[in-house]
């Protein structure tokens, strides 16, 4: 290349691209995460024994547990930033909204990733409150099984039967899916592994990731509401 | 005045290979002292500008368009000849020669087109080299096709997109050197005069279109590459800004404009449907291999196609040209064409097409096999015209596409005047009296790319130290002229629309000097020519200032520039008593109604010299000596 | 047919804009939406004013000087560019409104007019391959599969008409980015400044001003080229080859 090449090339983070590859690796990372959690909890279906010692094998994993904390951690906030960071060039880059509005071909979920994405948010952190860091019921620190575990099953089928809980519960995994919905499909995109032929069909296996995804942490509090499991 | 048009001596063969061989050139410190005006970003203006950057040339080069990108070049849809003989079929660079000379019916200078064929080949492999996607064969060769009734296959070609692609490439090395600073891209600029100074082009005087700011620009040499005129004729298969201002300019500052009348007509167009049309939209002639053309035997029969019995239909090209039938060449066609809508047998709106009929071939094909070569021409068709073409016949009408007449070019591509060189269809040079299909696009870039960097240091070398500047008086003269003229047209405050003036010259430029020509129509077009520009710098309504984004003014500019170019047309074509490729002239045919040709009292080229305003322009010839061929006539029966 | 035309109206960049009501009568139906502009603009001079500047060239979809957006869809509705837009396809009585394109990175001239060289620079900074005049080798040289051609040629089809900015949410430049990467890395010729390109090229585009993507694919659906959103995988794939190529590798 000539002269142009000279220039310095951009930093890979401050790139457009490059942000987008941030965004789209957090979210393998992420989906990961949701999916030994989804399995890890599905365990409630195995009865109190089996949900129990899940969790207490996951708190005896001790510094390990907490490396991995802290790595969720860094990969959900980059993941936020990223989008944030992506967020304020696209409004600097686009002029106000033409005076028909039409939707060509994005779809719904697409257009509201970020509000799905920041009702996701909300609701982990609320998540957290209520069953790592037990702020919403300070008993659930003292709920034991018969060995002497921390009686997660328990805390769950308490707070489950709880109207409020269970349906924001719902709502979060709904909106969760829809985010899936754009996200997974979106993330072979972003990391350049889709062609024409491809891409119908990571649409439509994405659509499918994300009806498993609801369906299965959905079920957990409509079994509990519905006193499948008590 | 005595026209040298510096053929090299020799054979023909070895003369452009004398010519580089003994060519001046100019040293690489040297080169960048000259900077060089090139107007127009077509296949020929951003080849040319590329080329001479590359070289080391400063160069500023002007579009009237948003961006290079957009010229016209880019709408051409066949394909782009060389005599590459890829196909081992027996092509050679004689054969290009000899059918593209025979194609112009013995009316170009043989050097001129032997260069041309000879740099051909060299054009297809700089095009691949940018990475321009040339159609392939699963074994990953070059693919080619016939084209335009050649006997042997030399088109390249990129789907139906040639012109866009090879556009694009020239494009891509245009940015790459506007990267580099050694061109200068001025784009939405239009060149509104020449500026001379001792007799030598060294500037033009410059509108930008966005601001209406009026500049002035100096350099070495001035390249103009702005296309052909056929927009004098309103409708065509132009794109709306093409216009003939520059050139047009030029011939008024002294250039010589030769051959005005070579104008050629496509056959397969869609028809006119109204007088709101703006524009006329060309369907690939590859239609005709599967298409029969007919009009009812019976004038003014207004039953829809599909109730006319076969026996009252006449299929006129398979009954006049048995042989040829349906692919007679463009010129015959067309004129067909127009003889039976004469006679009031045309159909549609106006009664101004004929129809294309795919009946017989669903029958014998299927419909799938029809769908497959021609799907997206019918599908096009369809979305223009609202019909479909597989139920009922489409309809189609001859229209402007390509004028071969230009400024008069040397063999260096210089004009008359010195350090004004004209390249592509801007020129004269290389298509004689009719082009061939698939060889615009082979002349453009071979000016740009191969011609004009070698040619152009014969001139330079004697060009040191003579750098001009813009404040010279002539710059100064030519700028008030510019200005003066521009006011005018807004202080005229008539209520006419431009367009509206643009669709009479059209329409009667159509009607007397279109695809047959007598000297009746044309002496009545020479009347009413004046006529109709006495009105326009009456009535045309401009409304707007001239400091900004005024497109009415832009048109009206070219408006006014169309009508005189119109009358130098009409005069040419009347002075030109015979019939030669696209200049068909009634009294001058055959029995049979062919064209007729007077080599003895016509070999010649027509050009032509403006002499002032209200003067009659004086004709130049220069002689068409065939030193190595000898002419045919051309016979399609 | 009439229509109830909803015009933008501008002066300048700087002035401020405002829809225009305009009834369009008498329109036939066989007219192009351009043509109906034609027919609007005329009256409105007969009339002493100033008709409505928009941009068109060729008139027969490939060009790409159309910019405007007609009911909200950037070239208007089906495929092509707005030149291509029949009046036989709307309602008589239809209202109809027409913008510009409206995209920060093009700045607006006036009426439906906007400045579009941004894409013109980011060809510029690499959308090109290096050669000089002469010095090609034979075109038989190279052999490139058929396949290979198709999908260059497929993505070299893009007319640089600014739609795929215009109808993205993000004003994202990425598909006619993608579309000039993916052309000229699919072909040999390409190679040799296959990393430099995709790095300079988005570069150029983030300079610019343009958006990100977000995988909306309103670009894809407007293309009046039928440009496929793969170009843009094939962007985000190449970008990091190159950034891996460059900076790790060096």
């Amino acid at each position: 290349m000539t002269s142009s090449s000279q220039k310095k090339a951009p930093s890979f983070f401050a790139s457009s691209i490059g942000k987008k590859w941030v965004v789209a690796l957090t979210g393998v990372l992420l989906i990961g995460f949701i999916t030994l959690h989804l399995l890890g909890n599905l365990a409630i279906f195995l009865g109190p024994e089996a949900i129990n010692s899940y969790s207490e094998k996951l708190h005896h994993l001790g510094v390990l547990l907490w490396i991995v904390r802290l790595g969720l951690l860094v990969v959900a906030g980059l993941h936020v930033f990223f989008t944030m960071a992506l967020w304020r060039e696209n409004k600097k880059a686009s002029l106000e909204k033409y005076a028909v509005r039409q939707k060509l071909e994005t779809t719904l979920y697409a257009r509201s990733m970020r509000l799905s994405g920041l009702v996701v948010l909300g609701f982990v952190l609320f998540h957290l409150a209520q069953f790592t860091w037990e702020l919403t019921n300070p008993d659930y620190k003292n709920w034991m099984d018969a060995l002497g575990r921390h009686d997660v099953y328990r805390m769950l089928i308490s707070a489950f039967s709880n109207l409020w809980v269970a349906g924001f519960y719902l709502l979060s995994v709904g909106l969760l899916a829809l985010h899936l919905a754009h996200g997974v499909a979106s993330l072979f995109q972003t990391l350049g592994l889709t062609s024409e032929k491809l891409r119908p069909r990571f649409e439509r296996v994405s659509l499918i990731v994300a009806v498993l995804f609801f369906l299965g942490y959905a079920s957990i509090p409509l079994a509990v509401f519905f006193k499948v499991v008590s | 005045m005595i026209l040298d048009a510096k053929i090299p001596p020799g054979p023909l063969q070895s003369k452009w290979q004398h010519f580089k061989e003994n060519a001046k050139l100019i040293n690489p410190a040297n080169k960048r002292k000259f900077n060089i005006i090139v107007v127009g970003s077509g296949l020929a203006g951003s080849s040319a500008a590329a080329t001479l950057a590359e070289q080391g040339y400063q160069v500023d080069c002007f579009c009237f368009q948003d961006s290079p990108r957009r010229a016209h070049s880019i709408a051409a849809q066949g394909g782009i000849n060389a005599a590459k003989n890829y196909q081992n079929d027996g092509d050679s660079v004689w054969r290009l020669f000899y059918d593209t000379l025979k194609g112009g019916d013995f009316r170009a200078r043989e050097a001129n087109v032997y260069r041309l064929a000879e740099v051909s080949a060299s054009i297809i492999d700089q095009c691949v080299s940018q990475g321009v996607p040339f159609a392939r064969e699963y074994g990953g060769e070059l693919a080619n096709r016939s084209f335009g009734g050649a006997q042997v296959s030399r088109t390249f070609y990129a789907r139906g997109q040639t012109g866009q692609q090879l556009l694009l490439g020239a494009y891509s090395s245009l940015s790459h050197q506007i990267k580099s600073g050694r061109v200068t891209m001025h784009p939405h600029s239009e060149m509104l005069d020449l500026v001379l100074i001792d007799g030598h082009a060294k500037g033009i005087i410059v509108r930008n279109l966005i601001t209406g700011e009026i500049k002035r620009h100096a350099a070495a040499a001035v390249v103009l590459c702005t296309g052909g005129y056929s927009n004098a004729y309103y409708l065509s298969t132009n794109a709306r800004g093409c216009n003939a201002t520059a050139i047009w300019r030029a011939y008024k500052k002294g250039a010589l404009f030769a051959n005005p009348c070579y104008t050629q007509i496509h056959p397969t167009c869609i028809p006119v449907a109204g007088s709101y049309q703006s524009k006329l939209t060309l369907m690939s002639e590859s239609l005709r291999n599967d298409g029969r053309v007919w009009v009812p035997k019976k004038k003014g029969d207004q039953r829809p196609p599909q109730a006319i019995p076969e026996e009252e239909r006449d299929y006129y090209l398979e009954r006049k040209y048995p042989s040829y039938g349906n692919l007679a060449p463009r010129d015959i066609s067309s004129r067909s064409a127009k003889e039976v809508c004469d006679e009031g047998r045309g159909v549609g709106p106006g009664g101004l097409g004929v129809y294309l009929d795919f009946q017989d071939a669903i029958a014998r094909l299927g419909r799938p096999a029809i769908q497959e070569r021609y799907g997206n021409l019918f599908e096009m068709y369809e979305n223009i015209t609202g019909e479909n073409a597989y139920e009922r016949p489409m309809r189609i009408f001859p229209a402007l596409h390509y004028t071969m007449g230009g400024l008069w070019v040397d063999y260096h591509l210089m004009s008359n005047l010195p350090g004004l060189y004209v390249l592509g269809e801007a020129n004269f040079s290389d298509h004689g009296a009719n082009r061939l299909g698939a060889s615009a696009l082979m002349q453009g870039l071979a000016d740009g790319y191969f011609i004009l960097p070698y040619t152009m240091g014969e001139y330079l070398s004697t060009q040191f130290g003579k750098k001009p500047t813009t404040d010279r008086p002539e710059f100064e003269q030519a700028e008030t002229a510019v200005r003066a003229k521009l006011t005018q047209l807004l202080e005229i405050g008539g209520t006419t629309p431009v367009n509206e003036f643009h669709r009479e010259l059209g329409l009667l430029l159509w009607e007397k000097c279109g695809m047959a020509r007598s000297e009746t129509s044309l002496k009545e077009a020479l009347v009413e020519l004046p006529k109709l520009r006495e009105r326009f710098w009456k009535e045309v309504a401009i409304p707007g200032r001239g400091a900004a984004l005024n497109q009415s003014l832009e048109a009206a500019g070219r408006v006014a520039d169309f009508i005189e170019l119109g009358e130098l047309l009409c005069r040419d074509a009347l002075t030109r008593e015979e019939s030669c490729g696209g200049h068909f002239r009634l009294e001058h045919q055959t029995e049979e109604g062919e064209a007729l040709r007077h080599d003895e009292t016509f070999s010649y080229v027509h050009a032509w010299q403006y002499q002032g305003e209200g003067v009659a322009p004086q004709l130049v010839k220069e002689p068409l000596d065939y030193e190595f061929v000898s002419r045919s006539t051309r016979s399609y029966k | 047919m009439n229509f109830h035309l909803r015009l933008w109206r501008q002066e300048g960049p700087s002035a401020k804009g405002g829809f225009e009501e305009i009834e369009a009568r008498d329109i036939p139906a066989e007219a192009s939406f351009l043509e109906m502009l034609d027919i609007v603009n005329n009256r409105l001079i007969k009339e002493g004013r100033e008709p409505v500047a928009f941009e068109s060239d060729c008139r027969e979809g490939i060009c790409g000087t159309c910019s405007m957006v007609i009911n909200g869809i950037p070239q208007g509705p089906g495929r092509g560019a707005a030149c291509q837009v029949y009046m036989r396809t709307f309602r008589d009585g239809d209202s109809i409104t027409v913008e510009p394109f409206r995209v920060a990175a093009f700045p607006l001239v006036k009426d439906l007019v906007v400045n579009r060289s941004a894409y013109d620079r980011i060809i510029q900074s690499g959308g090109f391959i290096t050669e000089h005049t002469g010095g090609a080798p034979d075109a038989a040289a190279m052999l490139i599969g058929k396949r290979e051609a198709d999908r260059a040629m497929d993505a070299a089809a893009c007319i640089g008409c600014g739609a795929c900015a215009a109808a993205c949410p993000n004003s994202s430049a990425m598909l006619f980015v993608g579309a000039k990467v993916t052309h000229l890395s699919l072909l040999p010729q390409g190679q040799p400044e296959r990393s430099g390109r995709a790095l300079n090229m988005v570069r150029a585009m983030d300079e610019e001003g343009f958006g990100n993507c977000s995988n909306y694919y309103a670009c894809e659906a407007v293309c009046p080229a039928n440009i496929s959103a793969s170009v843009i995988a094939t962007l985000n794939r190449e970008f990091v080859a190159a950034v891996i190529k460059v900076e790790v590798a060096n």
